[in-house]
């Protein structure tokens, strides 16, 4: 048996994603799990805007592309009417705590029972490297040319740790994908989100730290180290709820 | 045994930094996408751990079989 097999929801092809860009790791971990659960037929990515949005060539299994941070909303009804497929909602930091902000908080109060994976790269990537919700204070964007300063723009907001202070979720955690333990942890996480789901549990939430290095015009090396020594260290990766646990 | 896919690959450095027995390195052909790739500099020191696989943004390395490196 292999060791290690490259998973065929991910295309043969090289992705669409800068050199060294944890979108297509995240991606390609999301294939993984989803193989390992033996869904690769029944899932479905409901893919949203930014550089998410480059898994409509990177992703090769079934996806549905929606508007700008309505992957919640749009995964609400796709479940909702097709409760036996696999449903998970790919979205970037602006799509789902900017403009989505709405739509992910209202679909996790709902309990909705799909997955969402969170991609926390803590700007916008597609659009040039503006400031995001999520952006650290101090962090230079093309809209925080200084840094990023709470006085004027508030500080970066937490998804998993609001997420679940709410009483529908049933799974919320964080991993970090900038070493092979955040790896291996994040691809378990994701298993046990969709397991979660296909057993009809509620609402899962997974959030994947991840990078930027062409706008945070970093070597894709040094982008795994400013992790460790800046995003880390605020966005503490953990498991923020898991009601199978407290059962 | 390790099998790098070159088309594949975009020349992040992933691969050569977390692999264990530092056995990856980057080298001077590039493939048709103009990125330089890695590959094994001691085979037989290989052991099958797959970390590099694992944490290969493209999927470009893939490990078909245990043992025979
Ligand atoms: C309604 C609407 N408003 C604005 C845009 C422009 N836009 C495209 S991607 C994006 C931000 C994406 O950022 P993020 O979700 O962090 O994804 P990343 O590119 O970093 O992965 C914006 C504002 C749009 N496409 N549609
Ligand atoms: S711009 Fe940033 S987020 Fe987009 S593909 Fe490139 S590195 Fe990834
Ligand atoms: S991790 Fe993958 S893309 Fe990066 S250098 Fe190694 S083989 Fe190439």
């Amino acid at each position: 048996m292999a060791v290690y097999k490259r998973p065929e929801l991910i295309a043969d092809a090289p992705s669409g994603y800068c050199p060294g860009c944890l979108h297509s790791l995240a991606t390609k971990l999301v294939a993984e799990a989803i193989e390992e659960l033996g869904q690769a037929d029944n899932a479905l990515n409901v893919i949203s805007v930014g550089c998410s949005a480059l898994n409509i060539l990177y992703w090769s299994g079934d996806f549905l592309s929606v508007a700008h941070g309505r992957a919640p909303a749009a995964a609400t009804g796709i479940k909702r009417t097709n409760p036996e497929r696999l449903v998970f909602a790919y979205q970037g930091d602006g799509d789902l705590a900017a403009i989505g902000l709405a739509e992910i908080m209202s679909a996790a109060n709902r309990g909705e029972n799909f997955t969402v994976v969170f991609a926390n790269n803590q700007t916008y990537g597609m659009t040039g490297g503006q400031m995001a919700p999520t952006t650290l204070i101090g962090q230079k964007t093309t809209t925080t040319v200084y840094g990023r300063d709470p006085q004027t723009t508030g500080y970066p907001m937490k998804m998993c740790e609001l997420i679940s202070t709410l009483e529908a979720p049933v799974y919320v955690a964080r991993f970090a994908l900038n070493s092979p333990k955040g790896v291996n942890d994040a691809r378990k996480g994701l298993k046990k989100a969709f397991r979660l789901q296909m057993e009809g549990k509620g609402f899962t939430f997974i959030e994947l730290l991840t990078n930027c290095p062409t706008n945070w015009k970093m070597t894709p090396l040094q982008t795994l180290e400013y992790m460790n020594t800046n995003t880390i260290p605020y966005f503490k990766p953990g498991v923020y709820k898991d009601k199978e646990a407290q059962a | 045994m390790v099998e790098i896919h070159a088309y594949l690959c975009k020349n992040c450095g992933y691969c050569v930094k977390f692999c264990p027995k530092q056995i990856l390195e980057i080298g001077t052909q590039r493939n048709r996408h103009g990125h330089f790739y890695p590959h094994l500099t001691d085979a037989g020191a290989c052991i099958s751990c797959a970390i590099c696989a694992s944490m290969c943004p493209e999927g470009a390395i893939e490990l078909p079989e245990k043992g025979d490196a």
